[in-house]
């Protein structure tokens, strides 16, 4: 099997790239999806608030996925359903199955990474105790209760207030079960204001902020959780335990991108976002090798997804048509000084039209500061923020006229007072 | 009347029971558990040790060397994996020279073959991620890694395909003698049998109580242990022991048969038989001391904790005997480390041990030494992938995405022998959930799958344990 363009993954990432690159003269695109149906995790996120920037308007989860199934299924996008990725390499040759095809080697002359994140378990923050049932990462308790109709516990605790933690609080709640408190190890939530707002605070859900569960009991199904206040080096303070009898635990602890296949590849990869390395066409260290969506680094709304994943799409087509312009002259960005990360990591001049929309994250909650774009002494850009916090990613465009001035083959992004 | 029953499905168990099934004789297995493997030896170090540790002259000593022979021969018949990759004792100074001086002396009075020393250099070169600071190391190449539970499924497996049962479920209450042997008394039903043989782990104690009077105490001694993901598997070649120091035996570092990393354990004595908790101040304990082997440990990398019960024997030494005064019972006690090593010499012991009492025993001519052939679809080649899926498109679909586990081999490992019941059952036999999303992706969909072939709800499907329910009701309509 031979395509122009292989997209792995059919979630909001893969789909938007797929239909960008078909609509910039690709023709023989094949999308490879590892679930049953497409649309990636939005199938099961059936509540709203998706697509106030890509549509204007608030759709749920299934929504907005369908929104771009039509599209791709208009443009006539080839896709294989339940079909298993085992292997790319760097001649950008792909090994997958599936139970109708069975094994495949196809040849790809670019590929897009898609292939979004998982979420982090309790073994990955080692909470102490036994190990009893009804401890749920807060996905795969979506899953059980928007998708297999089933519900997972009657009193919850919820660890971690990051979005998806919030959203199954107010979906327990509805569904009849007791959200006896959202805990949270930092001094601020991880979460969108909004989501607090309307999944906490509407329903009386306590958020206790700079709180971590310290034990679990139970023998055959969870019976109780231990809670405890943190320190400001995030360890508990012995004496403040409160114990909660209750059968089921969420985790809401965060999301890892999903980098088997890239790592495998031999792609090279940042260590803070998890993510590859990628440049202003969203290309990492492979040529002709794409990422874009969660895979690349985590969202927090689906519709920036799209937005990037367009990049990818189009700079595939550029790859397979031959315009994009090798110069290794590449320029870094620097996040420092409270930025975390940006995505990318850096850029071609050459290659930017109008100009080049960086992603970042910053470590902890500012207010009233500026972001600053600076070339050595010089700043290039700055932006007052009112209120900056690690659980909303920022974005600036910097505007093609400022590139001219950019001398070194550096730039930093900063936080300034 | 049974010629013989096994208390205790763990590693012991089920390599007498396999061993015994190679004699006509009727032989059932209780375990109080839902599955085989499922205490001891389902949380230990999987470590299949050289032999050179224990005292010369003790039973450990004797059957830890006996069984490590025999596991290349073992794991081919029945399939299970093992590898025997060799094993250091690490130095980090002079002083501590001295003390693999001394197991290297040991390892000579043990037998143990090729314990060689190794300096500075070599080690460095052998384990490039060693502590900077190690100076030599007693290299033992046949020390190995094992799969524990893997290697009892097979065991038991087996022994269901020579003519054994098993009775899961059943947990031993009481124990009457009666005329040419006992009636053992469960929570299921009462079964009369001629040989009782005691392989009840961290119970053992407890079950000789039954029919004799006290003569060892087992203490639940817990260790604690971290697994590391896959992108830490080629950290280190070797199993690596610390020296002990006045703190403990010291945590080993070691990669799993499956290219993991383990690292622990602690050792501590407990009074509860199933409090298998990790606790905070001990799992860091682990994390500090495995820093004096591999500095570079990553514990960000880690997905699993878990804790594991030794039977630890007040005599400390294996208990193998027929017991005085309880003709016909015969206690397998105390099988603390290097317990998993020894199993399959012992069970060879034990099986002698039982033919005397029984008397005129004959050999079962059905005897198969193997079992069905199972498929690891992903370690298979394309060719074979292709068949595979050819001959069962099941194989095509993939459940487990961190540990690319099919279909195929899901449904298999609920359709043999001593099939899966429990999501953990299903885990223990093919992997899936064992990877770094921790069954976050998978589980429900083996839960769908283990309802489908067992003909249950999918709410009556557990985890584990016969109350670790994992749904609660239907959502509202």
């Amino acid at each position: 099997m031979k395509y122009e363009l292989v997209v792995l993954g059919g979630g909001p990432a893969g789909l938007a790239a797929g239909i960008e690159a078909k609509k910039n003269g690709i023709k023989n695109i094949l999308i490879i999806e590892r679930d049953n149906e497409l649309g990636g995790i939005l199938q099961q996120c059936i509540h709203n608030g998706f697509g106030l920037h890509e549509f204007k308007e608030e759709l749920t989860g299934p929504e907005y996925a369908q929104r771009f199934i039509d599209q791709m299924a208009e443009k006539g996008i080839e896709y294989k359903l339940d079909t298993m990725v085992l292997d790319v390499s760097k001649e950008k040759k792909i090994q997958a199955i599936n139970s109708i095809d069975g094994y495949m080697e196809i040849e790809a002359e670019a590929i897009v990474l898609a292939m979004g994140c998982r979420e982090r378990t309790r073994g990955a923050i080692a909470i102490p105790g036994d190990r009893p049932s009804g401890i749920f990462t807060a996905g795969t308790a979506q899953r059980f209760v928007n998708m297999e109709g089933y519900m997972v516990g009657k009193k919850v605790i919820i660890l971690g207030s990051g979005d998806i933690g919030l959203i199954m609080a107010r979906r327990m709640t509805l569904e009849g079960a007791k959200v006896e408190a959202v805990v949270e190890l930092m001094p601020y939530s991880g979460g969108l204001t909004r989501n607090i707002v309307q999944c906490l605070e509407d329903y009386d859900i306590p958020l206790l902020l700079s709180h971590t569960v310290t034990d679990v009991k139970g023998d055959g199904r969870l019976e109780r959780v231990t809670v405890a206040k943190v320190d400001e080096n995030r360890k508990p303070i012995p004496g403040t335990e409160v114990n909660y009898d209750v059968d089921t635990l969420l985790l809401s602890v965060g999301l890892i991108p999903e980098n088997d296949l890239s790592r495998n590849a031999g792609i090279i990869m940042d260590r803070r976002t998890s993510g590859p390395i990628v440049n202003e066409s969203m290309e990492t260290s492979i040529e002709g090798i794409f990422a874009c969506g969660n895979v690349v680094h985590v969202h927090d709304l689906v519709d920036f997804v799209s937005a990037e994943s367009r990049r990818a799409g189009i700079n595939a087509a550029k790859y397979i048509k031959n315009e994009i312009k090798r110069n290794e002259k590449f320029i870094e960005i620097d996040g420092t000084n409270g930025i975390s990360y940006t995505v990318p990591q850096k850029f071609r001049k050459e290659n930017i039209d109008k100009g080049l929309e960086v992603f970042m994250r910053v470590k902890e909650v500012f207010k009233d500061v500026k972001l600053e774009v600076r070339s050595g002494e010089e700043v290039l850009m700055s932006l007052k923020k009112p209120h900056l916090a690690p659980g909303e990613m920022e974005k600036i465009m910097i505007p093609k006229v400022f590139m001219e001035k950019i001398k070194t083959n550096k730039i930093e992004i900063t936080i300034a007072r | 009347m049974q010629d013989v029953l096994i208390v205790g499905a763990g590693v012991i168990g089920g390599s007498i029971a396999r061993e015994l099934s190679k004699y006509d004789l009727d032989v059932v297995v209780l375990d109080k558990e839902t599955d085989v493997a499922n205490g001891t030896t389902k949380a230990n170090s999987a470590i299949v040790h050289a032999g050179y540790d224990a005292t010369e002259g003790t039973l450990m000593a004797k059957y830890n060397a006996l069984g490590n022979a025999m596991f290349d021969e073992l794991s081919e018949e029945l399939d299970f994996p093992f590898k025997r990759i060799g094993s250091l004792v690490v130095a980090n100074s002079e002083e501590e020279r001295k003390h693999i001086d001394e197991l290297f002396q040991r390892g000579i009075e043990n037998n143990i073959p090729g314990v060689r020393i190794i300096e500075k250099d070599e080690l460095q070169r052998v384990e490039p991620k060693i502590n900077k600071d190690a100076v030599s190391a007693l290299f033992a190449p046949t020390g190995g890694v094992v799969g524990p539970w893997e290697m009892t499924i097979a065991l038991m497996e087996n022994a269901v395909d020579n003519g054994v049962k098993l009775d899961l479920n059943t947990e031993v209450l009481n124990i009457e003698k009666i005329d040419g042997g006992y009636r053992v008394i469960t929570n299921q039903r009462d079964y009369e049998t001629k040989c009782i043989i005691n392989a009840s782990g961290v119970y053992a104690d407890k079950i000789h109580g039954m029919v004799a009077k006290e003569t060892f105490k087992i203490i639940p001694r817990r260790g604690q242990y971290f697994v590391l993901d896959k992108t830490q598997g080629e950290l280190v070649n070797h199993v690596i022991f610390q020296c002990p120091t006045k703190l403990g035996k010291g945590v080993l570092v070691t990669p799993t048969v499956h290219g993991n990393i383990l690292v622990g354990p602690d050792a501590e004595d407990l009074s509860n038989r199933e409090n298998l908790a990790t606790t905070a101040e001990r799992l860091e304990f682990v994390k500090e001391h495995a820093g004096k082997s591999i500095q570079e440990l990553n514990f960000r990398e880690g997905i699993r904790n878990f804790a594991g019960l030794r039977a630890q024997p007040s005599t400390n030494d294996f208990i193998i005997e027929e017991v005085e005064g309880a003709k016909g019972f015969i206690d397998v006690a105390g099988i603390k480390s290097p317990g998993l090593s020894s199993a399959p010499a012992i069970a060879l012991d034990v099986v002698e041990i039982a033919k005397k009492i029984l008397g005129d025993v004959k050999s079962n001519k059905n005897f198969k030494s193997s079992r069905k052939k199972h498929y690891e679809f992903i370690t298979e080649t394309p060719e074979k992938k292709a068949e595979l899926i050819a001959m069962d498109r099941k194989y095509g679909n993939m459940i487990c995405r961190c540990e690319n586990i099919t279909e195929g081999e899901i449904v298999d490992s609920i359709h043999r022998n001593v099939g899966a019941t429990t999501v953990d059952g299903v885990k223990k036999r093919c992997r899936p959930g064992m990877g770094r999303c921790q069954g976050g992706f998978c589980g429900p969909r083996i839960q769908e799958i283990l309802a489908r072939e067992l003909g249950k709800s999918l709410e009556e499907i557990v985890l584990d344990k016969a109350d670790s329910y994992i749904l609660t009701g239907e959502t509202k309509k």
